[in-house]
């Protein structure tokens, strides 16, 4: 049986009011947005350790808050697993008796039980007697997993839980995390700020945006077809043009002063088209005749690099002036770079239509 | 009179009432802190100012609201009188006078310790299934303990060191409410410097030892096992 849980919450926060509904079931949903966007808040509404002004929450068919009928479950009723930001275990317990917190209901041998199936699920069997000041960043976040899993919640909230540990250990707990969603049955909620995080560790992504639902859908939906400028901007697209439509299957590009194809354009009005910087193709050459494959001259204004990429800023159409502005920013890998850096400019850059997306504001 | 060198009831009486008014005042002065850390408004300023006025106020002064207060006219005094019983001059005034007084320095200290705790752990606790007394118990109390018990300790030792409400609503009855400091103002009244400088003496080791304690708890004990790595 899947478990569903349905939000509908309202709240006025100091700067906008929370105001959005959505649904969850088994796929884990990534909550994406800039910070203070009413991440956290939704979270902790979700949790019960703040109640909605107005809403409704029901998980898996029985009703957690309904501001209408007036039921209102306390944080402690409502089974629901929670990953602080920074973890939040009691500094003055061991991690066996962290963990066993939820589970006092239990026979002393069946509670000593799942503590030890709990530690071994995250791989920490050997850090039951420690106490989490003696705890590395790492083991803290499985620890505090642990803990947030032992008592078996019906819907599991992670905020932010990957922000406080360091590049290297994110990988590590990237692993432990998808681990555990896989394994977990019922919806699980991850916030971050992260985009490439949300995308690898989620299927659904809900992008928020002063308190408000500016995106929700299967994350490869929200990344290929980013429903306004804001979300395109959110999950990381550089390019950015206003545009009109001039044809069914052409738009004008006017920040680019440029005609593109495109392959198909939704209804409504066009008001912006977009292009991400890794989607952006070098071409050998201009080719002649052909007019629908979106190649156009450009300059290389300027550079900058990390280990295994280049980011080049680009101007269209003509040189760089002293202005020093660009254009289109392009994403390659410096293999290719190496390919093409020293050819005489204009080089030639391809918008391919099949990864132009179109906005309607 | 005097009380013979070799009577050693002050201590005891002292001894006895301190420890009932520091048990008092801990259950009251937490209940208090935490009722307190749960409300905020403008009305609360004027629950801290009751919490703390008898630690401005002189002891005496607040010897004589309680005297108005138990007193045999005073409203708690005529409820007590329609049981048969009396409060005033008799060993339970000690106790109320010394855990009137030594309440606002546990209510202080208790209300700091528990802002201390961090509410993300009250808040962790609520989502693991625990009530609010379970939270306060096994999460709030345990994290703020050793300001807990540093009040504790303070309010011990205001409470042994309290003269001037115990004197106004206890007296001087040797052998059932003369404490230390009441023995010693009337063994110098009587001239007995002999018994002032012993029951003095015996004060300043009782401090001395209290403040030893205090630090050792706060300082060499204070980070707890938990606490180090």
């Amino acid at each position: 049986m899947t478990m569903t849980l349905e939000v509908h919450i309202e709240k006025k926060l100091a700067e906008f009011a929370l105001d959005l509904s959505f649904s969850a079931d088994d796929a884990p949903l990534g909550i994406l947005g800039p910070s203070g966007a009413g991440k956290t808040m939704l979270l902790r509404c979700i949790a019960g350790l703040e109640h909605p002004s107005r809403g409704s929450l029901v998980l898996g068919g029985k009703t957690l808050l309904d501001t209408q009928r007036g039921i209102l479950l306390p944080a402690r009723k409502r089974r629901i697993g929670m990953l602080f930001q920074h973890y939040a275990l009691f500094p003055h317990q061991s991690v066996r008796q962290n963990i066993a917190f939820s589970l006092t209901s239990l026979p002393a041998a069946e509670r000593e039980r799942r503590v030890r199936l709990m530690l071994e699920r995250v791989h920490g069997v050997e850090l039951g007697e420690r106490y989490p000041r003696q705890l590395s960043g790492g083991e803290q976040q499985r620890v505090a997993l642990a803990r947030a899993l032992a008592n078996e919640p019906q819907a599991l909230l992670l905020d932010e839980p990957l922000s406080a540990l360091d590049t290297h250990l994110r990988s590590q707990m990237e692993v432990q995390l998808q681990e555990t969603f896989s394994a977990y049955r019922g919806p699980a909620l991850l916030v971050t700020h992260n985009i490439e995080e949300a995308y690898r560790l989620t299927s659904r992504l809900l992008v928020l945006s002063r308190g408000r639902i500016a995106a929700l859908g299967a994350r490869e939906e929200v990344f290929r077809k980013p429903p306004s400028v804001e979300v395109a901007r959110l999950t990381g697209c550089k390019n950015i043009s206003r545009a009109r439509a001039v044809t069914e299957h052409m738009i004008e590009a006017i920040d680019w002063g440029c005609r593109l194809h495109v392959s198909q354009l939704p209804a409504g009005a066009i008001l912006n088209c977009g292009i991400r910087a890794h989607h952006l193709d070098f071409a050998e050459h201009r080719s002649a005749g052909a007019t629908d494959d979106n190649i156009f001259p450009c300059w290389l204004v300027r550079s900058s690099e990390t280990p295994f990429r280049i980011t080049l800023y680009l101007r269209l159409h003509k040189p760089p002036d002293e202005s020093g502005g660009h254009d289109l920013q392009a994403e390659v890998f410096k293999e290719k770079w190496e390919h093409f850096r020293d050819r005489s400019q204009p080089w030639y850059i391809r918008l391919a239509s099949d990864a132009l997306f179109v906005m309607p504001e | 009179m005097a009380p013979a060198a070799t009577d050693w009831s002050p201590l005891w009486i002292s001894l006895e009432s301190s420890l009932t008014a520091t048990t008092i005042t801990l259950i009251l002065g937490l209940a208090a802190a935490s009722w307190r850390e749960r409300h905020s408004g403008p009305a609360m300023a004027l629950f801290d100012g009751a919490c703390l006025l008898p630690l401005v106020l002189p002891p005496t002064v607040v010897g004589f609201f309680l005297l108005l207060l138990f007193g045999r006219n005073g409203p708690v005094g005529r409820l007590l009188l329609r049981f048969g019983a009396s409060l005033v001059f008799s060993w339970p005034a000690t106790v109320i006078a010394a855990a009137v007084v030594a309440f606002p320095l546990m209510y202080l200290t208790a209300r700091a310790a528990l802002e201390q705790v961090d509410s993300r752990f009250l808040e962790a606790a609520r989502t693991l299934g625990a009530s609010e007394w379970r939270a306060f118990r096994q999460i709030a109390l345990p994290l703020a303990w050793p300001g807990v018990l540093a009040g504790t300790i303070l309010s011990f030792a205001r409470a042994l060191g309290e003269f001037g409400a115990t004197l106004m609503l206890a007296g001087n009855i040797p052998g059932r409410t003369a404490t230390i400091p009441i023995a010693i103002y009337f063994a110098v009244e009587a001239d007995d410097m002999r018994s002032a400088t012993a029951w003095c003496a015996a004060d300043l080791i009782i401090s001395v030892a209290l403040l030893s304690g205090l630090y050792y708890w706060t300082h060499a004990q204070g980070p707890a096992r938990w606490a180090r790595r």
